[in-house]
């Protein structure tokens, strides 16, 4: 098909028009391509810069060094190991992650069983995730895997810092633990760290370690590194190191807490010294104790299991959780109520005859044949209970309750301890909106003698003898200093009792023990420089049935320990200047003049002697038997722990 | 036939040829592809064995193609493209038959050590059929609807087929490097607007078809269409390589991270950064100066293909230029908006710069054509 000339021209124009067109079109596509560039690059670069940065850099945190803790003395009570520990990421293991294992398993300890369990936990995890092998090695284990470290492809030696209890057993209820933070620890923190969701850290879960946790976790420091998409760290690029917890200088002892910790022995027991100057708690000793290191590492479900079981007891911490009735020490805040009130005088008597008949029902005096007159001071020293029954009658609960309360019972004292017990010092109020009970005279005769509603924890018993000895508002303390500045107290103030009336209540507490008739006589010091005051006490934990007492009274030995009586005693020296105030509670232990007088006593003589006390400090027939007791102790040195086992 | 009206005379003959070659588009042509061997370079993270090297391989092989194609006279390609088109359209059928499956669509034909994509073929084959068919047909009855109609099936019997693989990137570029050329041959425009209507009503019928027994497009195609839309509605998912992509592209900022220092692509987020996302690559360690340098280089490609077929008196060789230079400019257009955003992802290379075989074989083949256009225009 031939064309005409023109018909070309005509084509040709029309191809020229068709292809500028086209032209424009595709300019116009370009220009929307180069602005849309223009728009992403230059406009909103910044944007795209910070998206891309978050993909690549990641931070990864630096778990801080936790703060160091020291008891009074500056010895070192809760300190950081080293702690070496073998990781493997499957990813870098070539995908033979059981051939690695059985290789390492010829350097280091490992059961089958474990394998299995290391090899179900590789094929839960992602590739990239290192997961621990073995924890805790020996420097040579850990040495040994580092040497061989070609042939085990996809195995990190890693070195961490793990919390480490040098005193273990003695101070576990004080210190608590740190253990791994728990889902249920996160949902109780409002806005939770991050580094708190690192797999390895450890936050206080008891104790000390809890309460003071903001002051001993740090500042997590923080390491900037490029990460590929899978998650894999490719380098790093900034490092900042993390801040060390603060210091805490607790006011313990740690080598009175051993001491007293031995002294108890494996009684399901509790004391508590107190500097009744300061208020510095210089031992908070419960009995029996575990080892905080296991719960740091991961304490086995049978470890755990048993010590849960233990009719003991054993985790929990006696001194501050436990309340128990206070029994005949609680008379000393019955007799004081009774003369703040001037209901009596010290020279006011009542008759013992052995029981009082109140309403129809008898109360009985712990001594069957009565006390016949007693004043004041004698009331104590002879522990009689009719007193106390007569006196409550004429002063009434609530100022019983009244005075309780300003001795520290059944008031809860503030302290960075866990589950602190409040006590009990009932009143008519209380029983009203405890049981929708009105208050029986019956009520007021039990709780007059500690017994009844009335419940004190060891901590409580100590305030008030503290406060007792010195006429002050003594306040428990345990942080004597964070960081090195010391935790200061204010002057304490007066308790707003009658000086006399207090000396009068101290006389009787030292007739107790150095009368000739006292029910503590025997568990006394005779060092004059220290003599000591207390108060016994033995507190029913049944009731004692009509059937039973049809029998006669029925002694303690023969009953099933748990349900023996509770032996209470508290004290303080010397008596002119005192100086530290301790109770003693020992559950179901039975008379609180036999079993925990002499326990007091000599945690007492203790502190006093700032070491294992003369033996001229008691009575010469007990001399044999404390010579005996101090040489099968095996009691800590002075001095600081060894160096190099603890680090900063 | 037209090409009996040159005066013969003033066609270079013989290695003469090479001298009448559209030189600066050979220049254009080997600076793109350099870009490509560039970043392929920086992909493999400064490894030049692993795609830099067969890349550089094949485009010298690919420019000797193009300068042999140059040399055959334009009767020739004239006269092979109808058996070129049919050969590619058995081809295609035959890639249904015994396809190898790459990438979850059929698209390769294996004959021995060469693979190849005859869908990729069809591009040129389809241009050259098209060029030819206007070429032959009186410049009057362009706009009769039924010699309309002859192309429109040209060109949507392929697309059925590359439909069916199913791959939506090449289907488009078949459609739109057809209507290209009938563009250029003068079809009325009405035509291309009512096609545009057209379009639109099918659009709007595919997204209301979806979820349906009627449902038009796979649903892997749906879920593109649903991340273009909005990348960010699942970031890790589908939208994935598109939001990673276009973080890549925008990080760059006017002058890029530097060569070699492309956090994103270093660092494995960016999916298939040696192919498709290649230009989120270049965008993110050069910038807007090397993304829009290399946008610029393409136009001037365009530019000089489309200068060459207006001022070439022959019409086949006029209207093959423009078929070239518009399946080159839609493949690129495609390309960029797909990792900018502006389009969804439908899988198709950065032309000359994207690591693959059979893209730049067909495309240097292409210009190989255009050049012959360009040596024997009548003068």
């Amino acid at each position: 098909m031939t064309k005409s000339p023109r018909d070309a021209m005509k084509n040709s124009r029309r191809m020229v028009r068709r292809g500028l067109l086209l032209g424009g079109i595709q300019l116009g596509v370009v220009m929307t391509l180069g602005l849309r560039l223009h728009g992403m690059q230059i406009k909103h670069a910044d944007e795209y810069r910070m998206l891309s940065d978050g993909n690549s850099i990641k931070i990864r945190l630096l778990p801080p060094a936790r703060g160091l803790i020291h008891d009074r003395k500056g010895v070192l009570i809760a300190g950081n190991e080293q702690n070496y520990r073998v990781t493997l990421t499957r990813e870098e293991a070539g995908g033979d992650v059981e051939s690695v294992l059985r290789r390492l398993s010829k350097l280091i300890p490992m059961s089958e069983a474990r394998m299995e369990e290391l090899l179900k936990e590789f094929s839960k995890e992602r590739a990239i995730t290192p997961i621990v092998l073995a924890d805790r090695l020996t420097w040579e284990e850990f040495s040994s895997i580092a040497v061989n470290a070609p042939a085990l492809p996809g195995v990190t030696p890693e070195s961490g810092l793990s919390r480490y209890y040098p005193r273990s057993y003695d101070l576990a209820h004080v210190l608590g633990y740190v253990s791994r933070v728990s889902d249920y620890d996160l949902s109780r923190i409002e806005n939770p760290e991050p580094v708190l969701m690192l797999p390895e850290f450890q936050i206080g879960k008891l104790g000390v370690e809890a309460k003071m946790e903001d002051v001993l976790r740090g500042t997590a420091g923080q390491r900037r590194v490029e990460v590929n998409n899978s998650g894999r760290e490719m380098r790093e690029l900034s490092r900042k190191e993390g801040q060390q917890g603060g210091t805490l200088q607790l006011t313990i002892d740690a080598g009175l807490q051993n001491y007293a910790e031995q002294r108890l022995g494996t009684e399901s027991a509790a004391a508590v010294v107190i500097d009744v100057q300061t208020g510095e708690l210089l031992c908070l000793c419960s009995s029996p104790s575990f080892d905080p290191n296991k719960f740091v590492r991961g304490i086995s479900s049978k470890d755990y299991t048993s010590l849960l079981e233990h009719n003991h007891r054993p985790l929990a911490d006696k001194t501050v959780q436990g309340v128990y009735p206070p029994g005949s020490t609680f008379k000393l805040a019955t007799l004081l109520a009774g003369l703040e009130a001037g209901v009596i005088n010290g020279g006011s008597r009542f008759f013992c005859p052995g029981y009082l008949e109140v309403g129809g029902r008898r109360f009985h005096c712990w001594r069957r044949g009565g006390h016949g007159q007693m004043d004041a001071i004698q009331s104590l020293e002879h522990s009689c209970d009719v007193y106390y029954y007569e006196l409550a009658q004429r002063v009434g609960i609530d100022r019983i309750a009244e005075m309780a309360r300003k001795l520290g019972v059944g008031v809860r004292h503030e302290l960075p301890l866990s589950a602190i017990a409040q006590g009990i010092a009932p009143d008519r109020a209380w029983k009203r909106e405890k049981y929708d009970q009105e208050w029986q005279i019956g009520d007021s005769l039990n709780a007059s003698i500690g017994q009844g509603f009335v419940l004190a924890s060891p901590l409580q018993l100590a305030v008030m003898t503290a406060r007792v000895a010195t006429g002050k508002l003594i306040e428990p303390r345990l942080i004597r200093a964070i960081d090195g500045v010391p935790q200061l107290h204010e002057e304490l103030p007066d308790l707003g009792v009658d000086p006399r009336n207090l000396k009068l209540v101290q006389a009787g507490m030292d007739a107790v023990m150095n009368s000739a008739r006292g029910t503590a006589r025997s568990a006394r010091i005779v060092a004059e420089e220290w003599r000591m005051a207390g108060k016994t006490g033995t507190s029913q934990v049944r009731n004692i049935t009509a059937a039973e007492r049809a029998r006669g009274v029925v002694s303690n030995e023969q009953l099933p320990w748990e349900r023996r009586d509770h032996a209470l005693f508290v004290c303080f020296a010397p008596y002119e200047a005192p100086r530290y105030a301790v109770s003693v509670v020992v559950e179901h232990g039975g008379g609180g003049s036999a079993v925990a007088a002499p326990i007091a006593r000599d945690i007492l003589l203790f502190t006093l002697a700032g070491g294992l006390p003369p033996l001229t400090a008691v009575p010469e027939a007990q001399r044999g038997e404390m010579e005996a007791r101090h040489n099968a102790m095996k009691l800590y040195s002075p001095q600081p722990p060894k160096q190099g086992r603890s680090q900063a | 036939m037209a090409y009996l009206d040159y005066q013969v005379a003033q066609i270079p003959t013989g290695w003469r040829k090479i001298l009448y070659l559209n030189w600066p588009l050979v220049f254009l042509i080997f600076a793109v592809a350099c870009y490509g061997f560039v970043m392929l370079y920086s992909v493999a993270g400064g490894d030049f064995e692993t795609w830099a090297e067969p890349q550089i391989y094949r485009f010298i092989v690919g420019m000797i193609l193009m300068i042999g194609l140059a040399f055959v006279p334009m009767w020739f390609w004239r006269g092979v493209s109808v058996f070129a088109y049919v050969l590619c359209l058995v081809l295609l059928a035959a890639v249904e038959l015994i396809g190898d499956i790459g990438m979850g669509a059929q698209r390769w034909i294996d004959i021995g050590p060469i693979q190849f994509q005859p869908s990729e073929l069809m591009k040129i084959a389809l241009v050259l059929l098209l060029a030819a068919y206007y070429d032959w047909l009186d410049a009057r009855k362009v706009s009769h609807p039924f010699w309309v109609l002859v192309p429109v099936l040209l060109i949507l019997t392929p697309t059925g087929f590359v439909m069916m693989q199913p791959d939506l990137g090449t289907s488009l570029m078949l459609i739109t490097g057809g209507a290209i050329v009938m563009f250029a041959a003068g079809v009325s425009l009405w035509y291309f607007a009512g096609v545009i209507l057209l379009i639109a009503a099918l659009v709007t019928a595919v997204m209301e078809s979806r979820d349906t027994e009627w449902q038009l497009l796979k649903d892997y195609q749906y879920r593109r269409i649903d991340t273009f839309l909005d990348p960010s509605v699942d970031p890790l998912g589908d939208g994935y390589n598109i939001t990673q992509a276009q973080i890549a592209l925008g990080s760059g900022g006017w002058s890029g991270r530097g060569f070699m220092q492309g956090t994103q692509s270093r660092l494995n987020f960016l999916p298939e950064k040696h192919t498709d996302f290649i230009f989120t690559v270049l965008a993110e360690e050069f910038g807007f100066v090397g993304a829009i340098s290399l946008l610029v280089l393409y136009s001037l490609i365009i530019g000089f293909c489309l200068f060459s077929a207006i001022t070439n008196r022959d019409r086949f060789g006029s209207l093959l230029t423009i078929g070239v230079a518009g399946t080159f400019f839609v493949y690129f257009a495609i390309n960029m908006g797909m990792v900018t955003g502006i389009l969804p992802v439908v899988g198709s290379p950065l032309p000359l710069v994207s690591y693959g075989g059979t893209a730049m074989m067909i495309l240097l083949m292409g210009f190989g054509m255009m050049q012959a256009a360009h040596v024997h225009r009548p003068r």
